[in-house]
């Protein structure tokens, strides 16, 4: 009886098996990497913008507060884009007749609100209140990253649940006191520049953490780590 | 075999194979309906009718994906509806080949040879079939895949405290074995096939299949032992994966499912729907392809024994369950019994007593157990008792909780029915097919049944 398969096959099938495990193991890999990437995040992509804003200058540059233009980041669950007469506080002063402000003097004409690109953006599945962060003592750029240091803004973060969920499940390690949540310069304690919270120094994280959890009465892990925290 | 033990089981039983055959008649019999007989009309019209109910089922989880599960009578309070009652039906179905191949095979029962072969392909389809359901009743049945642990970026695993997930395993695992022990049995067969094809395109396919099986005496050594592994594996399967299943309901405070006696009352209910699929399969295939040689009434007597002793514990189970609504003293569980044999379900609880333990009776009488029209009837009976069961279980429960402000009733939608027969049609379908394209009967075990095979020493 004359063979059905050529010699070789041996060797093709045995190759076959052998890889088939590590091609579906590589598949696996590459779509977990693909899913944290920017490709799917969008951290660190620079979206367009009707008016190329720098928080670097007005932020690091001019000194100005976040809460000079988002207002109710501190009471609410939304931090608040300026209305367009934010902006003309100054702008009617000052670069009064720059070509590249003439959305925003259009729009201060018209009455018509600027249509900005959401740059940092929750699913709506998800419930996040800005206020309940600040209040407990997590900085702006623990979130946001360095703004003061953001030509054209970004998201700094993936903004993927194993995020959210790395500082719910150790909220301390992020913690500040509360007068320097607006700070962008802030610096996690050491022992070369201690951080003093109530007429005590603390010299690390952990125990400025601990103290900071207490003192802002955060609830226990397993409370902030439940579905019903984000998921209502 | 030893001679003692050929002696005490023989004498007055039915052969296992009728008398006559050789190894050359037994393969060219078993192989034939494969290689030459050509499909009648009859196989086509079969295959067609459940082959357009298996679309209906494509339709119908289509239709679900658009719209979501309220197109379902599911609902509050019964939020386990149709999905879940044809879950467990068809996983418990799924034990009887299990039972056959793998316990059968460590106890040395060979009269198992002739029926283990379809009665895996059973277990294959009937998982096949109950895996649609719980992938779907998940509401976005799209993201099901969250089930399993993987790692991911939500940096969340699945609750592994919830019987739920004890589920998936339990199903995937035996899905896994039941895929492998079936394949792992037909390499020889594929062998002989792949020899006995005319044409080189069908010889390739088979050949693929059996892996350059040659059948040296190496080749059988080590395939007996992973043979048997398998079988080691796939034992406790038959009692694990049932039990994982009644977990899903005894872990739940619902009276009517928080009972201990679940797990057993589970797999001796497996096994006994099991069986009654067998018959229900074997008779019109022994009937059809001439194979009475093969499946004799040895066959029919014995699963009919095995249907009759499961149908006992069940009613046993049931007995329990009663006693403990009497006996326990909670007023909750002694409504639920009260419920079940006054309530507005009623009748299809007294359906289910007659069918699951009444009826079967008539076993005992062994003109009915050698009747193969007898036995057909009797395993429609049971399979319709076993879905009764479930139905009884899932919905009587939860409709009369322990708030009157929670009760409702359920009403079963099209969108039920049809998911329902369809898998029966997908079932039937795949049944067709295997049996035109695989060997239905295990060649090389029958073979080994023959007074031909017996070493003298």
């Amino acid at each position: 009886m004359s063979q059905i398969f050529h010699r070789s096959t041996n060797t093709l099938s045995r190759a076959t098996i052998f890889g088939a495990v590590f091609i579906v193991a590589a598949l696996g890999g590459v779509a977990y990497i693909v899913q944290g990437s920017p490709f799917v995040t969008y951290a660190g992509v620079r979206k367009p913008q009707p008016v190329p804003f720098s928080h670097q200058h007005h932020v690091a540059g001019l000194g100005i507060d976040c809460r000079y233009c988002h207002t109710s980041v501190e009471t609410s669950s939304f931090a608040g884009i300026p209305p367009t007469k934010t902006c003309m506080n100054c702008h009617s002063q000052i670069w009064t007749n720059a070509q590249l402000l003439e959305p925003v003097r259009a729009s201060y004409r018209s009455g018509e609100s600027l249509q900005w690109t959401r740059v940092n953006q929750l699913p709506d599945f998800v419930y996040f209140n800005h206020s309940i962060h600040v209040t407990k003592g997590v900085g702006c750029n623990t979130c946001h990253g360095p703004v003061d240091q953001m030509p054209l803004m970004y998201q700094q973060e993936s903004l993927q649940m194993e995020w959210c969920l790395g500082c719910h499940r150790d909220p301390g390690k992020n913690l500040r006191p509360r007068d320097q949540v607006f700070n962008m310069r802030y610096q996690q304690p050491s022992s070369a520049r201690p951080v003093s919270v109530d007429g005590q120094e603390y010299t690390d994280q952990g125990a400025l953490g601990a103290a900071l959890v207490k003192k802002h009465k955060v609830r226990s892990v397993m409370d902030i780590t439940t579905c019903s925290t984000c998921h209502r | 075999m030893s001679e003692q033990y050929k002696s005490s089981t023989e004498l007055e039983r039915a052969p296992v194979i009728e008398p006559g055959h050789t190894f050359g008649t037994v393969t060219e019999k078993i192989s034939a309906i494969v290689l030459t007989r050509p499909a009648t009309n009859g196989w086509f019209i079969g295959f067609g009718i459940a082959f357009m109910m298996t679309m209906m089922l494509l339709f119908a989880l289509g239709y679900l994906f658009l719209k979501g599960t309220g197109i379902w009578g599911v609902t509050i309070p019964i939020g386990w509806g149709f999905a879940i009652v044809n879950f467990v039906w068809w996983i418990g179905i799924g034990h009887a080949g299990t039972l056959i191949s793998a316990i059968l095979l460590l106890l040395r029962q060979t009269w198992r040879n002739s029926i283990n072969r379809f009665a895996e392909a059973m277990t294959l389809f009937a998982v096949a079939a109950a895996g649609v359901f719980p992938a779907v009743h998940v509401g976005r049945p799209w993201l099901a895949y969250w089930l399993f642990p993987y790692p991911n970026t939500m940096r969340v695993w699945p609750q592994f405290r919830s019987p739920l997930m004890w589920d998936v395993f339990a199903v995937s695992t035996y899905a896994t074995i039941s895929a492998l022990f079936w394949f792992t049995g037909l390499i020889p067969d594929f062998a002989t096939l792949r020899d006995r094809s005319e044409k080189r395109w069908i010889k390739m396919v088979y050949g693929m299949l059996s892996f350059g099986w040659r059948g040296s005496a190496r080749h059988w050594h080590r395939y007996e032992t992973m043979y048997l592994l398998l079988a080691g594996l796939a034992t406790p399967l038959v009692l694990s994966v049932h039990t994982v299943v009644s977990f899903d309901f005894a872990v739940g405070i619902v009276p009517g499912w928080h009972t201990t006696i679940f797990p057993p009352y589970f797999v001796a209910g497996a096994i006994y729907s099991g069986f009654a699929m067998v018959l229900m399969l074997a008779i019109p295939i022994r009937k059809i392809y001439g194979l009475e040689d093969f499946i004799t009434e040895r066959h029919l007597q014995n699963s009919a024994k095995v249907m009759l002793a499961t149908g006992l514990i069940v009613a046993y189970g049931y007995g329990i369950e009663a006693f403990m609504g009497w006996y326990g003293g909670d007023p909750y569980d002694a409504f639920t019994l009260w419920n079940r044999l006054h309530g507005p379900y009623a009748f299809w609880y007294w359906s289910l007593l007659s069918c699951n333990i009444f009826i079967p009776q008539v076993l005992w009488i062994r003109k009915l157990r050698t009747n193969p029209i007898a036995l057909f009837f009797v395993s429609l009976v049971v399979l319709v008792g076993m879905w009764l069961e479930r139905f009884i279980i899932v919905v009587v429960s939860l409709h009369r909780d322990f708030l009157n402000s929670s009760w409702g009733m359920y009403y079963p939608t099209r969108w039920d029915y049809m998911t329902y027969f369809g898998t029966i049609g997908m079932f039937l379908a795949a049944m067709f097919l295997f049996l035109r394209f695989l060997p239905a009967i295990s060649i090389f075990e029958m073979r080994t049944l023959l007074p031909e095979a017996e070493v003298k020493e």
